[in-house]
């Protein structure tokens, strides 16, 4: 199709994130004909939940059906594909490494999330992988990580992550959640019949079964040079190991994650307030339009609250319409509130308990790019006087490096407020959280 | 009133200048209480890229006051280790990058080598030899082994750490919010003291306005870009002729001259825009592509490094370009630290020795006259 | 397809990233870090981490994880920041 919005480079809706928030967004606007651009910097639509090969039938996913609906629906919409987008200016220009800027009226930011990571001993030996790159590599790359697989951490993904790898024919050795998910249900049979609702099946729990051991957490990774097994212990509601449960398990890679961490960069440069979730995640802050603070710019999905896929669809559904200027029909909002009270429950129902901090030694990598030690965050603060994560950065370094604080961030902003002796407050996670480049961009690009 | 609520000296900002200040005051055995609004080197301390430098400076007294300070910096560096404050000699090399830059390049050292500063005249052979990775363009340059760098929100935090060594009191989220009769009211009670130290490098216009007596002090906009971690490829603190210019310029719009450098980490610090704009925080895309361009043009391998952040900053300066030092005639008791600009790093180190002098009533080293606090009031001869 | 790592053959299927051909031919590591030239291979998968940084015919820190393989890459390990053509 002829498309001058295409040749200008100019959309009335830019969507960023193709995942399932941003394509339902895309999907959404471009139903009212206005012109979209959906960018994304994975060369095939999807995100991370419908991560998928060339050639991929669907068969080891989930909502697979809703996948093509939507593709199918944005079959007028630019794909931007490869984009990495690194900066947004107000107005709104969208920057992305190698590309033409693209220049929209309004926004629809849908950059989802990745896994939240808490230190332990052992956790930056090869092998010890976060529990979305495993699936990552099996969704996207036909890869199983490893021949005997742990799977550790909380929440409901760890089951998702755990099943498509014994689908896959893969070798799970356990897979280990921290919590009770009790407070939602008291039994994990509840849990699957939750994440049915999630429109994941009962059938994970099914898959995964006896290896499915609630309470247990992955203590310490273990292996010269590269892993080969980790120590798991069961643990009380606090996260505290109950002394002499600990055994060892070996295995070749371990899949972990604790939640996930929204992606805040490009919400916060465009200056959108932001509130710390239930989850203890920074979130940007939507109204019922899914607009954040700044006009014309929407939300969709991860970035105002982790809530899983069909949230995010519904979240994008009305965030695209209010930015092609049509207000949402009452049955998305109903869809919504329903699908956040789920979400909220679930959070409810996988908190983070304390007790993971005590087993961070002085001696544990916190931040994994810069190598900086637990013992150089704690001495920040003790001898230096830091009453803030932002100033332990500054001093210490822990989310300086190349991944700009992404993967540390959260924990680094938990052991310093734990050391300061207080509970996490929004300005900690948003002190680490500002990148005014979202992707690494070299000087040359820069320089034009 | 308790006891530790009366100290000697009270410095309100806890940035370089503050720190400095408080530290060289509780060396010479004052009472020092510092107050910090936000957290230790919150302002633009943590802002900036620390660089300590002679060979900027045209003679006159700024030139003085950063001699002092470079000869106060080695010492500190020896005095409290100078890898705790990441403190290094590493020198600064200038580039002219066309014969009539660099023509006007001679002159300046001849004027500053009769300044006292150490200025060697380099060819763009001895360039490369210091700087192998350097543009062929480079026509010929300076050398100045005095120029030195350290990593200042790092060597502020040590410095406030022997403060509270040496018995002084840091009080971070701590807002001076007017002044009383012998001290100050704050956001958490009143703090009394027989001096008050205005050390609130940007907003010390506004300190100063709560004390009644005001300095004209206002912010000019600086970004630094920092690249991904990097071998040991850029030696020196390297930067174009052009910089000398521009940093004494008093042109409102947009100047960049770019100066490269590597630090302990490994990035690439490269700096820095100068800008009037008040305290606009916002990204400016037009700066950042300058100096990333001007960086390529010194060192061309940056053109396949990437940017890993920008951040920006805002430089306290005064209309004459002069820090403002020493007591206020206006106020009794108050004493000004304020008005580095560009140069608050490398000059707290002189600040602080100086203004310790004058609270224990010692003839400072350095004639305060050009520094007075009420000179912007004085009527022009 | 087939790209090489430090002059080894690697299969590779087509749209598989580098970090994934390696782990399939049994690579967990490849890189070592700058400070305590500890090794690291993939970790987030995803892009996110910059743990898996390889260089790429002779273009130093690309994330492997993303990187699609390509007939004949010449892929080498990373001793520390890398960028071993650069005058130090
Ligand atoms: C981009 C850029 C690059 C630079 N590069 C260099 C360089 O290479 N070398 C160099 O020497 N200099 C450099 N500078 C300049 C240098 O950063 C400043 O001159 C220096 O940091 C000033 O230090 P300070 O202590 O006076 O101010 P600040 O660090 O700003 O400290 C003042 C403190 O006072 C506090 N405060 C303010 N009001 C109150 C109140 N009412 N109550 C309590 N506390 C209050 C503030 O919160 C702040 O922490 C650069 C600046 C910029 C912006
Ligand atoms: S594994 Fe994290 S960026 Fe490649």
């Amino acid at each position: 199709m002829p498309n001058s919005s295409a040749e200008r480079n100019e959309y009335d809706v830019a969507v960023i994130g193709a995942g399932p928030a941003g394509l339902a967004a895309a999907a959404a606007a471009a139903d009212t004909g206005v012109s979209v651009a959906l960018v994304d910097s994975g060369p095939r639509p999807g995100g991370q939940y419908w991560r998928h090969r060339t050639g991929d039938d669907g068969t080891h996913h989930h909502d697979w059906a809703e996948f093509t609906r939507l593709r199918a629906r944005i079959r007028e919409v630019d794909h931007l594909a490869e984009h990495a987008v690194w900066h947004i200016e107000p107005g709104f220009t969208v920057h992305a490494t190698g590309r033409d800027p693209v220049r929209a009226r309004r926004l629809v930011l849908a950059p989802g999330a990745h896994d939240r990571q808490l230190p332990f001993p052992g956790w930056t030996l090869p092998g010890v992988y976060t529990a979305g790159g495993v699936q990552a590599l099996l969704k996207g790359h036909g890869v199983l990580a490893g021949k005997r697989i742990v799977v550790a951490g909380t929440g409901p993904f760890l089951l998702a992550v755990a099943a498509g790898l014994l689908d896959a024919g893969a070798g799970v050795a356990g897979v280990f959640e921290a919590g009770t998910p009790a407070g939602f249900a008291r039994h994990p049979l509840a849990v699957a019949g939750a994440l049915g609702k999630l429109g994941e099946g009962a059938g994970y729990l099914r898959v995964v079964g006896r290896r499915y051991r609630t309470r247990t957490m992955v203590i310490a990774a273990h292996g010269t040079g590269e892993l080969s097994g980790v120590t798991v212990a069961k643990v009380d509601a606090n996260w505290q190991v109950v002394p002499g449960t600990e055994r060892d398990v070996a295995c070749d890679a371990l899949a972990v994650g604790y939640g996930f961490t929204p992606q805040l960069e490009l919400p916060l440069q465009l200056g959108c307030a932001t509130r710390l979730d239930a989850d203890g995640s920074l979130v940007a802050t939507a109204d019922d339009r899914q607009m954040s603070t700044v006009e014309g710019v929407f939300l969709a999905g991860e970035v105002c609250g982790v809530g899983g896929s069909a949230l995010a669809v519904t979240e994008g559904l009305i965030a695209g319409r209010h930015a092609a200027g049509v207000s949402a029909g009452s049955r998305l909002l109903r869809r919504r509130r329903a699908q956040r009270r789920f979400a909220g429950a679930l959070h409810q129902a996988f908190p983070l308990r304390r007790g993971w901090l005590d087993r961070v030694g002085a001696d544990t990598v916190v931040c994994r790019c810069e190598e900086v030690r637990h013992r150089a965050v704690t001495a920040a603060v003790d001898d230096l006087g830091a009453t803030d994560p932002r100033t332990v950065k500054l001093l210490a370094r822990p989310g300086m490096g190349l991944c700009q604080g992404r993967v540390c961030g959260f924990a680094t902003a938990c052991v310093v407020a734990d050391r300061l002796g207080r509970t996490l407050i929004e300005a900690d996670l948003r002190g680490l959280a500002a990148r005014p480049v979202a992707q690494p961009v070299t000087l040359g690009e820069l320089a034009g | 009133m308790t006891r530790s609520d009366v100290s000697d000296v009270i410095v309100i900002g806890a940035g370089m200048v503050g720190a400095m200040t408080a530290y060289h005051c509780a060396a010479a055995g004052l009472r020092v209480t510092v107050l910090e609004r936000d957290a230790v080197a919150g302002g633009t301390t943590s802002a900036c890229e620390g660089n300590i430098l002679v060979s900027d400076k045209e003679p006159g007294p700024e030139l003085d006051l950063a001699l002092l300070s470079i000869r106060r910096w080695q010492e500190l560096a020896d005095e409290l280790g100078a890898d705790s404050l990441e403190y290094q000699a590493k020198g600064g090399v200038v580039v002219a990058m066309s014969d009539d830059t660099g023509a006007g390049l001679t002159a300046f050292t001849a004027s500053q080598r009769a300044a006292g500063i150490d200025a060697q005249d380099v060819s763009s052979a001895q360039l490369r030899e210091r700087e192998p990775n350097l543009s062929p363009d480079a026509r010929s340059g300076a050398y100045y082994p005095q120029d030195a760098q350290v990593q200042p929100m790092l060597a502020t935090a040590r410095l406030l750490r022997a403060v509270r060594d040496l018995g002084g009191t840091v009080r971070t989220g701590t807002e001076v919010t007017g002044f009383v009769e012998r001290g100050v009211a704050t956001s958490a009670g009143i703090v009394h003291a027989e001096h008050v130290v205005n050390a609130a490098g940007t907003w010390a216009g506004q300190v100063s306005e709560l004390a009644g007596a005001p300095v004209p002090v206002l912010p000019r906009k600086g970004f630094i870009l920092v690249t991904e971690p990097l071998p040991r490829t850029i030696r020196h603190k390297v930067y174009t002729a052009e910089y000398v210019a521009n940093v004494a310029s008093s042109d409102a719009g947009l100047e960049t001259s770019v100066v490269v450098e590597g630090t302990k980490a490994g990035t690439v610090l490269i700096g820095a825009s100068r800008e009037r704009v008040g305290f606009d925080r916002s990204m400016s895309l037009p700066v950042v592509r300058k100096l990333a361009a001007q960086a390529i043009e010194v060192f061309p391998f940056l053109a396949d490094v990437a940017l890993l952040r920008s951040y920006l900053g805002f430089r306290p300066y005064c209309p004459d370009h002069l820090p403002v030092l020493g007591p206020d005639p206006r106020v009794p008791g108050l004493v000004h630290a304020c008005g580095h600009e560009g140069a608050g790093i490398g000059l707290a180190a002189g600040t602080g020795h100086l203004i310790a002098q004058v609270l224990t009533g010692k003839e400072p080293d350095l004639d305060l006259t050009p520094f007075r606090p009420h000179r912007f009031e004085e009527a022009p001869a | 397809m087939r790209f090489t790592f430090d002059g080894k053959a690697i299969p590779a299927e087509p749209g598989q990233s580098i970090g994934a051909a390696l782990i399939a031919a049994g690579h967990r590591s490849w890189r070592r870090t700058r400070i305590d030239a500890a090794p690291r291979g993939i970790f987030c998968g995803i892009g996110i981490c910059h743990d898996c940084l390889v260089t790429v015919d002779g273009a130093a820190n690309r994330r492997a994880c993303l990187v699609e393989a390509a007939e004949d890459m010449r892929v080498t390990t990373q001793e520390g920041a890398g960028r071993a053509e650069l005058e130090c």
